[in-house]
């Protein structure tokens, strides 16, 4: 067995017993990076001086008998969304080429705080926006399950990069469901915590009411762990919740019995693969078996979720994308002859498609005359999705669904069809409106050998339950042993 | 028809920032006069992944404010973004409240040659300040200092109840002194720290419709605001007699040309996209803060200036000048501790110790003797220990020395001769040697007593107790 083919904990483990250093751990990230990343294409950026650098301070720190934490020596992989001093930041986009953020994202810090080397910055749709990592303006990452294929977007890289175990971690955002629909298409576990769990300082923002930092891992005990680091309240952001964070992998274990399950009937409706919605299937008899009650639950306003959440995020979209206006960092149109040249011409030179259609949607949607039909209309649409879940969790514990209505598509598949790509979302932005924890666990795979991930959703702040019952499926089927052939 | 058929309608929008010490989303300084760029962080530079932190400060001092102008204080109020480029924006937006602002419906008193009248308060929301683009500085560039970027301001806009630009002018100072008062504005008008925008239209008389309003920009003295508001009323008149009609617009008040002249009409007016600012809750405000807040409020302005003319019988003259700012207002209230002849307690304040401050250029803060010393000298120059005249010198090494009265008194031998035998001998001296002007008084020529008296008191140096000189001059000269 290799280094790299270990989960987070097991690392960890084997630094604790000092049968491995964190030195030789991130070289064995570094050299499978540069062994496999070249046909994965996740990684934008490879810090290796940074990264060996944390290596050696963490084995120095384990030497004197005083790690900073539990992960201390495990290096790990960030999505290129959050802002790591010294490091070249791009959010994917060309606009941000070249630009070295001044200053680390809070849960940069306290990752750096915990020991965890970060070997490099991972691909992702720019800004954010996308469900595929093909509208990354550097180049498309690939699904290391079948590299014709895409590992889902936002977070791809994220998800393409513990896939291929070039890192045994990662984090990513999760704005509609960018960290569990790339989980789901890449037989990995993805978290998103609920919203003002992790803080967003220092992460590039999309839509500020709904993205969410979150880990990405091979295990659930490896996202409890990661957790474990990064949920904290933060003063630098206001809507951080001061909320207390319990122990993330205390309860793992314990099992699901007793527990009341939901199935939301508007999740299992046309659209959905037939071999998905069999794993699927499969895996809500399995929790019955394990001596969960599922629940026939409705959840009736989800088909305005989509429209909904394509009103939001764009709307806040545009006012966040605003500052790339070439004056004060990133790139400056060339050719610009006077302000509003600057403008247009940067912003035309340097955003994508895909980001330019979300622009003109919010901008729309915002606009005087049209605020009240769509902007007002959708935050009012979003409170009765919330109550949706309200009531649906004074029935149930949880709630059980695809994380993704396909798996993995070939890459060019949808990117000539808009409408396509945003309903690759269908079943995991409902959560993000709500601001609910969501979690994305390996439960499968088609014939084809791709990837089938289950959505676990919860109550506000029950990181910890979404974690258990999760826990509870991958001990009967540890898909995580399951290594993708590269 | 004539400017005197047309009735103006004015109202006001006055920008004022807060008193902090730190921006209102980050820690940076707002210190006044930094090398440019030197007050920044990535918070209020707008770099990616920043967010915003409110300094409960502001909303303190919004609060405060918001109860002296009688405001009803919103319990939750919302943070809102405004959407437009402007390369000293650094986020492309700026934070501020929008339709629920912390505060709503108040009004403030002014004085008019009608008497007393009422300006209600529309609202009072708070805002972030925007960078300032220094152009033409390197060669033909455009260069940023965002120094001023974050820095907090409250805007407090006016019902359009002001009807000439006297009532403006009014309303200005006295919204001045009130944050001035209320320690939550220096009432800089020069640094820009207290501006305003004015929204001027006119209608006819009587009519109860209001004409078509021109917004006047960034005015920063109360001279510019008559002048503005006066010639934009003088304008649309012209316009409107001129068969045209008046167009929304913003305007510019020219300082060089004396004339306003358009910004920007309504045909590119922005669209401002405002949506409520997800990186920021909403505002709470409990019961218990605005109770606490209004039961810290100093005595405003007003009050005081109405206080000071009953409690002391002080002429409203003398009370306004002794208001007008609180650090005064104090002194001579500390100093009527110990003297109780308000008046002249006045007349020397308005007179001998207000200008020696403004010679000097010193600060009330700054005085080196107590308000119990002034009452001192005060004492002595009633009891005749020292001539008026010479007070005015004891005051005036006070304020140099902070010695006491005394001491300087008997120092510079200030003290006044009342010994009616010195006097008198220097009397029948000045007397004798004067035999003709004595004739021409006793001709008639009442004038010359008072030759008599300054050819005593300038043998005495000053020092002959009036009353004694004039007393004995009378009586020898046979009155
Ligand atoms: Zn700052």
């Amino acid at each position: 067995m290799q280094l790299t083919d270990l989960t987070m904990l097991e690392l960890a483990e084997k630094l604790a017993a000092k049968e491995v250093s964190s030195e030789e751990a991130t070289r064995a990230s570094l050299a499978r990076i540069q062994q496999v990343d070249p046909k994965v294409r996740a990684f934008l950026r490879v810090d290796e001086a940074g990264a060996l650098a944390a290596a050696r301070a963490s084995d120095a720190r384990r030497a004197a008998g005083s790690p900073a934490g539990v992960l201390d020596g495990v290096p790990l992989g960030l999505k290129d969304l959050f802002l790591t001093e010294g490091v070249e930041t791009t959010a994917g986009s060309r606009l941000l080429e070249g630009f070295v953020p001044p200053y680390d994202a809070t849960v940069v810090r306290l990752l750096k705080e915990a020991g965890l080397p970060l070997v490099g910055k991972l691909n992702l749709d720019e800004f954010a926006m996308g469900s595929s990592n093909e509208s990354s303006a550097y180049f498309s990452c690939h699904n290391p399950w079948d590299l014709s294929r895409t590992p889902g977007g936002s977070s791809g890289g994220s998800a393409a990069a513990v896939a291929a175990r070039e890192v045994p971690g990662a984090l990513g955002t999760d704005t509609g469901g960018s960290i569990r629909q790339p989980a789901a298409l890449t037989n990995t576990v993805g978290l998103k915590p609920t919203y003002g769990r992790v803080s967003r300082y220092g992460v590039i923002a999309f839509a500020s009411s709904l993205d969410q930092p979150g880990p990405m891992t091979r295990t659930v005990a490896d996202a409890a762990a990661l957790l474990q680091v990064i949920a904290r309240p933060d003063v630098q952001d206001a809507t951080s919740s001061d909320a207390p964070v319990p122990d993330y992998s205390a309860d793992l274990e314990a099992g699901v019995r007793g527990l009341k399950l939901g199935v939301p009937r508007e999740y299992f409706t046309e659209g959905m693969d037939p071999e998905v919605e069999a794993s699927i299937r499969e895996a809500l008899r399995e929790y019955e078996r394990l001596g969960a009650t599922l629940v026939d639950v409705s959840l009736p306003h989800t088909k305005y979720a989509l429209a909904t959440y394509y009103l939001i995020a764009p709307a806040e979209a545009s006012s966040n994308l605003a500052r790339y206006d070439g004056v004060r960092f990133g790139k400056r149109a060339q050719d610009a002859r006077s302000l509003r040249d600057v403008y247009t011409l940067t912003r035309e030179e340097g955003f994508g498609s895909e980001v330019k259609r979300r622009i003109m949607l919010g901008t729309y949607a915002l606009s005087s005359g049209y605020y009240d039909a769509y902007y007002l209309r959708a935050q009012k649409v979003r409170t009765l999705i919330r109550e949706d879940f309200t009531r649906a969790f004074q029935q149930v514990d949880a709630l059980l669904s695809p994380t993704s209505p396909v798996p993995a598509f070939k890459l060019g598949e949808k990117v000539e069809d808009p409408m396509a790509m945003y309903l690759m979302d269908i079943y995991t932005l409902p959560c993000n409106l709500a601001g609910l924890p969501g979690l994305s666990v390996p439960c499968g795979f088609t014939k084809a050998g791709l990837p089938v991930g289950l959505q676990i959703l919860g109550r506000p702040f029950d990181e910890a339950g979404l974690l258990r019952i999760a826990r509870a499926y991958e001990r009967e089927h540890d898909f995580f042993r399951r290594f993708a052939p590269l | 028809m004539p400017v005197s058929d047309f009735q103006p309608v004015i109202g006001l929008e006055v920008h004022a920032q807060l008193l902090t010490q730190s921006k209102i989303f980050c820690g940076c300084s707002t210190a006044f006069g930094a090398e440019p760029n030197r007050n920044t962080c990535p918070v209020c530079l707008g770099m990616p992944g920043v967010l915003p932190v409110l300094n409960q400060r502001v909303a303190e001092f919004a609060v405060r404010t918001g109860l002296a102008l009688e405001c009803t204080i919103r319990p939750t109020s919302v943070w809102s973004r405004k959407n437009y480029f402007y390369p000293d924006l650094p986020k492309g937006y700026q934070i501020t409240q929008f339709d629920q602002p912390i505060c709503e419906h108040g009004r403030l008193v002014i004085d008019t040659p009608q008497g007393e009248k009422t300006i209600r308060i529309l609202r009072i929301h708070m805002e972030e300040d925007a960078g300032k683009s220094v152009h033409d500085a390197g060669g033909g560039q455009s260069l940023v200092d965002l120094n001023r970027a974050g820095v907090p301001l409250l805007e407090i806009v006016s019902q359009p109840d002001l009807r000439d630009s006297d009532e403006a002018v009014e309303y200005l100072k006295a919204m001045r002194d009130v944050l001035v008062y209320l320690g939550v504005n220096d009432g800089n008008l020069e640094e820009g720290s207290f501006r305003c925008d004015a929204n001027v239209s006119v209608m006819p008389k009587g009519s109860t419709t209001f004409g078509q309003r021109c917004e006047l920009k960034n005015l920063n003295s109360f001279r510019f605001l008559k002048q503005a508001i006066e010639y934009e009323i003088a304008r649309q008149v012209d316009v409107i007699e001129s068969g045209e009609k008046v167009i929304q617009e913003t305007r510019l008040w020219d300082v060089n040309k004396g004339v306003t002249r358009s910004m920007r009409g309504k045909e590119d007016a922005h669209d401002y996209r405002y949506f409520p600012e997800p990186d920021l809750p909403p505002l709470h405000v409990s019961a218990e803060a605005i109770d606490a807040a209004a039961k810290a409020l100093p005595e405003l302005p007003r009050a005081k200036l109405q206080r000071f003319t009953s409690q002391y019988g002080l002429p409203a003259y003398d009370a306004r000048i002794l208001t007008a700012e609180r650090p005064l207002a104090d002194y001579f209230e500390a100093c009527a501790g110990h003297y109780t002849d308000y008046k002249k307690l006045s007349n020397w304040f308005l007179g001998e110790l207000m200008r020696l401050l403004k010679e000097e250029g010193t600060p009330l803060s700054a005085l080196r003797f107590t308000p119990a010393q002034l009452a001192e000298l005060l004492v002595a120059v009633d009891q005749g220990t020292v001539s008026a005249n010479a007070g005015k010198d004891v005051l005036g090494e006070m304020f140099r020395s902070g010695k006491s009265p005394a001491d300087i008194i008997a120092e510079k031998g200030l003290a006044q001769v009342s010994d009616t035998g010195a006097i008198e001998a220097v009397v029948d001296d000045i007397l004798a040697k004067n035999a003709g002007e004595i004739e021409k008084y006793r001709a008639g020529k009442k004038q010359v007593f008072g030759f008599f008296v300054g050819q005593v008191m300038r043998a005495m140096k000053g020092k002959g107790n009036p009353a004694l000189v004039n007393e004995l001059l009378k009586k020898k000269l046979g009155d």
